[in-house]
């Protein structure tokens, strides 16, 4: 039996060191791997196209912000205060006269800022435990899991309002709470992969070939994970913009002056009957920014996962 | 079914302690001397010094959790540091009102949600079926304080139908419970919607066309019944989220409920009131969801809760 096993391993590397040497001896041929298939389906799909290229474009605003932007976004002008969009102001002013448009585009900075940091410390976080409670299961997966379960236990944003209240207000705080937010969607994603995956014949065959854990965990799990992670953390950012925005509307994130999305919508809250624009643009802006990523992570996953597409 | 019910409630058990073991920390987690935080910022050095003997926060944490935790559970939440009212009091004042507010959004979310999914299903590739998929995707990603402001901007200062804040009559919920549901009427819609497609291509459905129901008999007797069921699971996961967005619709339209309390007790740094709306908020949560959970082990005979 065990033989039998060991045989089919060897089989298992054969092949797969047949493999290696077709790709490496014929690297012209058009590989039909899991990316260049997904690249083609999402390339075919207009509507995460849509949102992709939306996200490119806010990615370019960002970066050009200084250049793009008509006025300095924290020069106040009272002479100027909440005029209506015009040739002059595109969006108009707000109460101390600073000009919104410029504001929406520095303000993508800060979005864009949370959202991808925000992502990005969730997703560390949440990867490293799911693989370790999935790779070793037993306590080190009670504990972490159970960990998890208290955090899912408050619902939502509250999460994230609680860790504030901890941490205090401000950006830098927002990207820490929006992160923790995120880490046990990440750890159980990583850990339902590694499940399924550990027991599979190439991870016993690196295992008897006598590589260390952390070497299996890195080198053989995670790339098969990467799929259905890439997709959460381009859908994570979304909601990462999103929970952020929500706490600097209530006060608990960016400060004055920040052009914070969030927080100018906020500003304009006191103006609503005489200058409506004042919140209105700001909100349009977070709206179109968690649509692209939605749809670019949509598509990610219709194209990643065909099995999934309704 | 008394016993899976049972065992719901042990399993719940630990996440629970898990939970209020959190809540207690939180006071030890923030920067500063938790006896001064508690006193609040109008405390003299006698009152923190009170303060410290009197919540025992000089003897060592494990025994201060347990402390705590008995407090808990005699209804002691501790003290206001701003209005120096109970904590208990504070939250029993505002409870009412985030029950009614998350309680009506529910409804809306859930009538708008199945019927537009339903109808979307059955119309399946109609003009209906797509604008009803497009408004659900924008109410997914429309953050809802912005939702909540053009309602108001358009319903209260525009047409002067309805007031723009506070509480009282029906006529002070319309707003904030549409606000709050249409993020979980958005999800709903897209979950009833596919699972009324799976459900309408089964064969018994073909059965009941078959010995000529009418079509609408069909959808309401037959298929609706049994594409809800992954929809209640859907429905007590939201509303999670209307207890958290209740949080933001509340401070919207200074609605005043627990949502509102607690970032107001966030601005003041009043924590004993911080924590006891935390509290209050998980508490509510874990008890709705267990509730989904023995309501779907109820409608779906095929769930096993030996």
């Amino acid at each position: 039996m065990d033989r039998n096993r060991t045989s089919q391993s060897q089989a298992v590397l054969n092949q797969e060191a047949a493999a290696v040497r077709t790709v490496v001896a014929a690297p012209a041929r058009e590989s039909r791997s899991l990316w260049s298939d997904a690249r083609r389906r999402l390339l075919r799909n207009p509507v995460a196209m849509a949102g992709g290229a939306v996200v490119i474009l806010l990615v370019l605003l960002a970066v050009a912000a200084p250049y793009v932007a008509p006025y300095d976004p924290i020069r106040q002008d009272l002479a100027d205060s909440l005029a209506g969009p015009s040739l002059k102001h595109l969006a108009g002013t707000d109460i101390q006269g600073r000009d919104i448009f410029s504001r929406i585009i520095f303000g993508t900075r800060i979005s864009l800022r949370i959202g991808f940091l925000g992502m990005l410390l969730g997703c560390v976080v949440g990867v490293i435990l799911g693989l370790v409670a999935g790779y070793y299961g037993g306590w080190a997966d009670a504990i972490i899991m159970r960990l998890m379960d208290v955090q899912l236990a408050f619902p939502g944003l509250l999460v994230a309002i609680c860790i504030i209240a901890i941490i205090g207000p401000g950006l830098e705080n927002v990207i820490v709470a929006v992160g923790i937010f995120s880490v046990p969607l990440f750890a159980r994603v990583t850990r339902g992969q590694v499940l399924s995956l550990k027991e599979q014949e190439f991870i016993v065959a690196a295992r008897m070939m006598g590589a260390q854990d952390g070497r299996i965990m890195l080198n053989h799990l995670m790339p098969n994970a990467v799929a259905p992670l890439l997709v959460l953390c381009t859908l994570r950012i979304a909601t990462a913009i999103l929970t952020a925005a929500s706490l600097s509307f209530l006060g608990l994130g960016a400060q004055p002056p920040i052009p914070e999305w969030g927080a100018m919508l906020s500003d304009g809250r006191a103006y609503l009957a005489i200058a409506p624009h004042v919140a209105t643009i700001p909100g349009l802006a977070i709206l179109v920014t968690v649509l692209a990523f939605n749809l670019l992570g949509d598509g990610l996953r219709d194209a990643l996962d065909p099995r999934l597409k309704a | 079914m008394l016993r899976y019910i049972l065992r719901r409630l042990l399993s719940m058990t630990p996440i629970l302690f898990g939970v209020s073991l959190v809540i207690f920390l939180i006071l030890h987690l923030v920067p500063g001397d938790p006896a001064r935080l508690v006193a609040g910022l109008d405390a003299t050095q006698e009152d923190v010094k009170m303060i410290r003997s009197s919540l025992g926060l000089d003897r060592p944490l494990p025994v201060q959790y347990l402390s705590w935790l008995g407090n808990v559970f005699r209804g002691d939440l501790g003290r206001s540091t701003r209005t120096h009212r109970p904590v208990t009091q504070e939250l029993g004042l505002t409870f009412p009102a985030t029950v009614e507010l998350t309680l009506c959004a529910t409804v809306v979310a859930v009538l708008i949600g199945v019927l537009a999914g339903t109808i979307a299903a059955v119309r399946r590739n109609s003009i209906f079926d797509y604008s009803s998929m497009v408004v659900a995707l924008l109410g997914v990603c429309t953050p809802s304080f912005w939702l909540g402001l053009m309602l108001m901007l358009v319903f209260a200062v525009k047409l002067d139908l309805l007031p723009t804040t506070g509480r009282g009559g029906l006529e002070n919920l319309v707003l904030p419970a549409v606000t709050l549901g249409a993020g979980a009427a958005a999800i709903i819609a897209r979950v009833t919607r596919s699972s009324m497609l799976e459900v309408l291509g089964m064969d018994y459905i073909r059965t009941a066309h078959a010995k000529g129901l009418a079509a609408r008999a069909v959808v309401v007797r037959h298929a609706v019944k049994n594409a809800l069921i992954p929809v209640i699971t859907v429905i007590g996961l939201e509303f999670g989220y209307l207890l958290a967005g209740a949080v933001v619709t509340e401070t919207v339209f200074a609605y005043p409920g627990v949502g509102w309390l607690l970032v107001e007790a966030i601005g003041f740094r009043d924590y004993p009131v911080i924590q006891g709306a935390l509290l209050l908020l998980a508490l509510q949560f874990a008890l709705v969801n267990l509730v989904v959970d023995v309501l779907y082990a109820f409608v779906d005979p095929r769930i096993s809760y030996g």
